[in-house]
């Protein structure tokens, strides 16, 4: 007999505060499983954000810090450029980084912070109780879009790995889901990649997730990631935008 | 086809069903006669037809199971 799935020991055990079936605790296990897999648990500091996710460092079995709503790309900044050994990430969703944080994200990206932000898109604001984010699809129904969003009032739904990737700066950028256990397995190969640039002081990585929020989509957990495949990812295309390490092989 | 079995921690399970919907042999179901201390249905092993694949665990959003091959 033998174990072929355990929980990874860069998580504690603290019991995740989500709603059932919220894909954050898929993508905190990716990131630990990565840190675990590259042995840097020790070296590790995840600056996490404002939103669903802001208790993050009850869950990391690293140090963490709690950074003010979007501005974890510059407190990773500090943090790095003192402790450049250190594997510094950054853990946002998309109000906290498309939102009140585009600024300090779209900086940190064109200078070229030798960090890596995970970037958790689920188009809504979790934590505050359903309003619209920049992310919100056309259609898609808020607190605060009650019909649905209209682009001709609300705008367009912002892509942001697709708008970091027209910037230098940036050494890695990939965009994956969570919503079935390929792409979980394509999430994870993408986080570490990142990971794995950092390491190599290459530049600022990015992995955005196209994740969900069940409770404020106002369905099942499993009916929410049909949504990411049927709704989101239309949208959201996955794949690499920008990979700096494949452009030296070309 | 390798067989497996998987341990579910009840305690933690929040009964959301993405190990149920992905799993490709049907050998979890959410419980019909069990509850945990937070008011859920644990998910839970309903045949002897797992081949260890870990697809289920991989979807666990809270590190709920474990999976083991048998030989
Ligand atoms: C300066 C400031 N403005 C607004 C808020 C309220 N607020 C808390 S979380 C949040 C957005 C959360 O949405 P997101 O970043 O998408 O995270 P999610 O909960 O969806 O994971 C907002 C606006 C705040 N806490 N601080
Ligand atoms: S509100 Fe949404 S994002 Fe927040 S924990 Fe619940 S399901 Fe997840
Ligand atoms: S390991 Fe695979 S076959 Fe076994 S219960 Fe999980 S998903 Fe089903
Ligand atoms: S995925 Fe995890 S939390 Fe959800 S029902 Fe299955 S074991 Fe329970
Ligand atoms: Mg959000």
């Amino acid at each position: 007999m033998a174990v072929v799935f355990e929980k990874t020991k860069a998580l504690t055990d603290v019991k995740l505060h989500y709603c059932p079936g919220c894909a954050h605790g898929i993508v905190h296990r990716l990131v630990a499983e990565c840190l675990e897999e590259m042995d840097e648990v020790k070296n590790a500091i995840a600056c996490v954000p404002v939103g669903c996710a802001v208790f993050a460092n009850n869950y990391f079995n690293f140090d963490a810090i709690q950074c003010a709503h979007g501005r974890a790309p510059a407190t990773a900044t500090g943090i790095k450029r003192v402790h450049p050994d250190k594997m510094v990430l950054t853990y946002q969703g998309d109000g906290d980084l498309a939102s009140i944080g585009t600024c300090e994200i779209v900086h940190a990206a064109a200078r070229g912070e030798k960090v890596t932000t995970i970037f958790i898109n689920n188009g809504i604001y979790g934590m505050t109780g359903g309003q619209m984010a920049p992310t919100t699809l056309p259609g898609m129904k808020a607190t605060t879009a009650k019909a649905g969003r209209d682009p001709k009032i609300n705008g367009n739904p912002l892509r942001v790995s697709e708008m970091l990737a027209t910037l230098t700066g940036p050494a890695y950028i990939e965009r994956v889901s969570v919503s079935t256990p390929a792409q979980v397995t394509q999430a994870k190969k993408a986080i570490k990649k990142a990971l794995e640039i950092q390491k190599q002081g290459l530049g600022f990585t990015f992995v955005e997730v196209v994740s969900t929020c069940p409770t404020n989509w106002g369905l099942t957990p499993v009916k929410a990631m049909e949504f990411v495949r049927d709704k989101m990812i239309p949208y959201y295309p996955l794949g690499v935008f920008k990979d700096i390490t494949a452009e030296e092989g070309k | 086809m390798a067989k497996g079995k998987v341990t579910i921690n009840e305690v933690i399970c929040k009964g959301c069903g993405l190990c149920v919907s992905v799993c490709p042999k049907k050998v979890l179901d959410l419980s019909t006669t069990k509850i945990n201390a937070a008011g859920y249905n644990p998910a839970e092993m309903v045949s002897d037809d797992c081949i260890a694949c870990t697809s289920c665990a991989k979807m666990c959003p809270d590190c709920a199971i474990t999976v083991e091959k048998l030989d």
